[in-house]
């Protein structure tokens, strides 16, 4: 059984740790704010300008001005603070974000990111991906292993690239890839996949070393 | 009190300034902190052949959308550009120049511009098409790409409150790029929500300083949208 979208977020929820300062993207990566242990101090930044994102709103108490990079209605926290794009994207490229966790089209057993343009397509823009994985220390892309019955997980990208040697883990619906200077390392599966499954669905590389 | 800086609408304010083929930066993120009421004032001048200098291209029917709907664009500066079917008809049909930018980049060479700086390197874009035909240079063993600083003719602010200096507040998430712009362009005009006597707003708290700040438009009315609204709904109250 491979895991849901959920469980991914799930699963990759395990690698946030007390006190970090993390930026999650659009789609299964926002599904990681629900998974923040309890007892767990973690702030959330919205690279179009505050830190401390809080839960949507309840209903009827939508504010314009207040929303997350995908454009999604938001709430503050008692943590919060606001500040510019220019200040934001300082605490992203400076080194000051902990995690980044972002979906990709294309991830390499070296580490290289493609996740913002396929040649003949609308081209939809580059938004942060490229400030986020150039400055965060840990990259973790969450993504579906494959896309239209292909792998996404590949020796080299074909598609422009976001970043090269940036990502540090992958969480897939099959299972999770540590990145390292050796390449890809399996080091966890999702219920009732095995080896094989994964070997038929993934072009790269890599060692096994399940924890 | 002086009231040098302030006009009575957004026509009225840039009846003087615009012309075609010029440099316009809008501040705003998706539809939030948009300038609307002085977009609109630039839709109804008709100027054509216009560099947008903006995050976004607004929606098809909103913000900076409707100056790609009457082909008053001629070139777009932008990070992201999902949300406005016209305008990627254009962009696909080559009908409108475009030229991506990551975020933070575009984000700090208006920040470069407005602070007199002509250029710096950023590690971002490195090893990508972003960073083709630009100089490379290492520092402490890594690699960086020069980006160039960004300047205007004109920038377009939305701010929420201010005094009769220009002093700008905003507000929560409609900041974004505002006030780096309000720095960068040879004339800066702010739409504000609130207009306030000096003294009333805590010079500590003052985001923008009036330095930065040429012309005001107090707005009657403010149209705010929201693109994706997304809520928490209650449980349903269960009466015994």
């Amino acid at each position: 059984m491979p895991w849901t979208r959920d469980q991914m977020a799930a699963r990759a929820a395990r690698e946030l740790r007390d006190g970090y300062y993390v930026n999650l993207g659009i789609g299964i990566p926002t599904l990681v704010a629900n998974h923040v242990p309890p007892g767990m101090s973690i702030q959330l930044q919205s690279e179009n300008g505050m830190l401390g994102m809080g839960p949507f709103p309840w209903e009827g108490e939508e504010d314009a001005d207040l929303i997350n990079a995908g454009k999604q209605t938001i709430t503050t926290l008692p943590t919060t603070s606001f500040f510019d794009s220019a200040a934001s994207f300082g605490m992203i490229r400076g080194g000051h974000i902990q995690l980044s966790m972002l979906g990709a089209l294309q991830v390499s057993e070296k580490g290289d990111l493609a996740n913002w343009a396929v040649p003949g397509k609308m081209i939809k823009g580059i938004g942060g991906a490229m400030d986020l994985v150039a400055g965060v220390g840990r990259v973790v892309v969450i993504m579906e292993h494959t896309a239209k019955g292909e792998t996404k997980v590949v020796r080299e990208c074909s598609l422009p690239l976001t970043g090269t040697g940036v990502v540090n883990m992958i969480v897939t619906d099959l299972c999770v890839f540590e990145v390292g200077p050796d390449g890809l390392t399996l080091v966890d599966l999702a219920p009732d996949t095995t080896l094989d499954d994964v070997r038929a669905s993934t072009e790269a590389d890599f060692l096994v070393a399940l924890q | 009190m002086s009231v040098r800086k302030i006009h009575s609408s957004a026509r009225a304010a840039l009846a003087d300034v615009l012309r075609d083929d010029m440099t316009i930066m809008s501040g705003g993120f998706g539809l939030c902190g948009i300038p609307a009421a002085l977009i609109d004032a630039v839709l109804e001048s008709g100027v054509r052949g216009l560099t947008i200098i903006s995050n976004n291209p607004g929606t098809e029917s909103m913000g900076l959308g409707k100056l790609f709907k009457t082909r008053q664009v001629r070139k777009l500066v932008c990070s992201y550009a999902g949300e406005n079917a016209e305008f990627a008809r254009q962009y696909m049909a080559g009908e409108v120049e475009v030229e991506f930018n990551p975020q933070g980049t575009l984000a700090e060479r208006i920040r470069a511009g407005g602070a007199g700086i002509p250029a710096f390197y950023t590690r971002t874009g490195v090893g990508t098409v972003i960073a083709e035909g630009k100089p490379l240079a290492e520092f402490d063993g890594k690699l960086y790409v020069q980006e160039r600083g960004l300047k205007a003719d004109l920038a377009l602010v939305h701010a929420w409150k201010s005094d009769t200096e220009g002093n700008l507040v905003y507000r929560m998430t409609a900041r974004n790029f505002n006030p780096m712009m309000a720095s960068a362009a040879a004339l800066t005009v702010a739409e504000i929500e609130q207009l306030v006597e000096p003294g009333e707003i805590d010079p500590d708290h003052i985001v923008t300083p009036g330095i930065f700040v040429d012309r005001l438009v107090p707005l009657a009315q403010v149209d705010k949208q929201i693109e994706q609204r997304t809520v928490r709904r209650r449980a349903a109250v269960v009466e015994e």
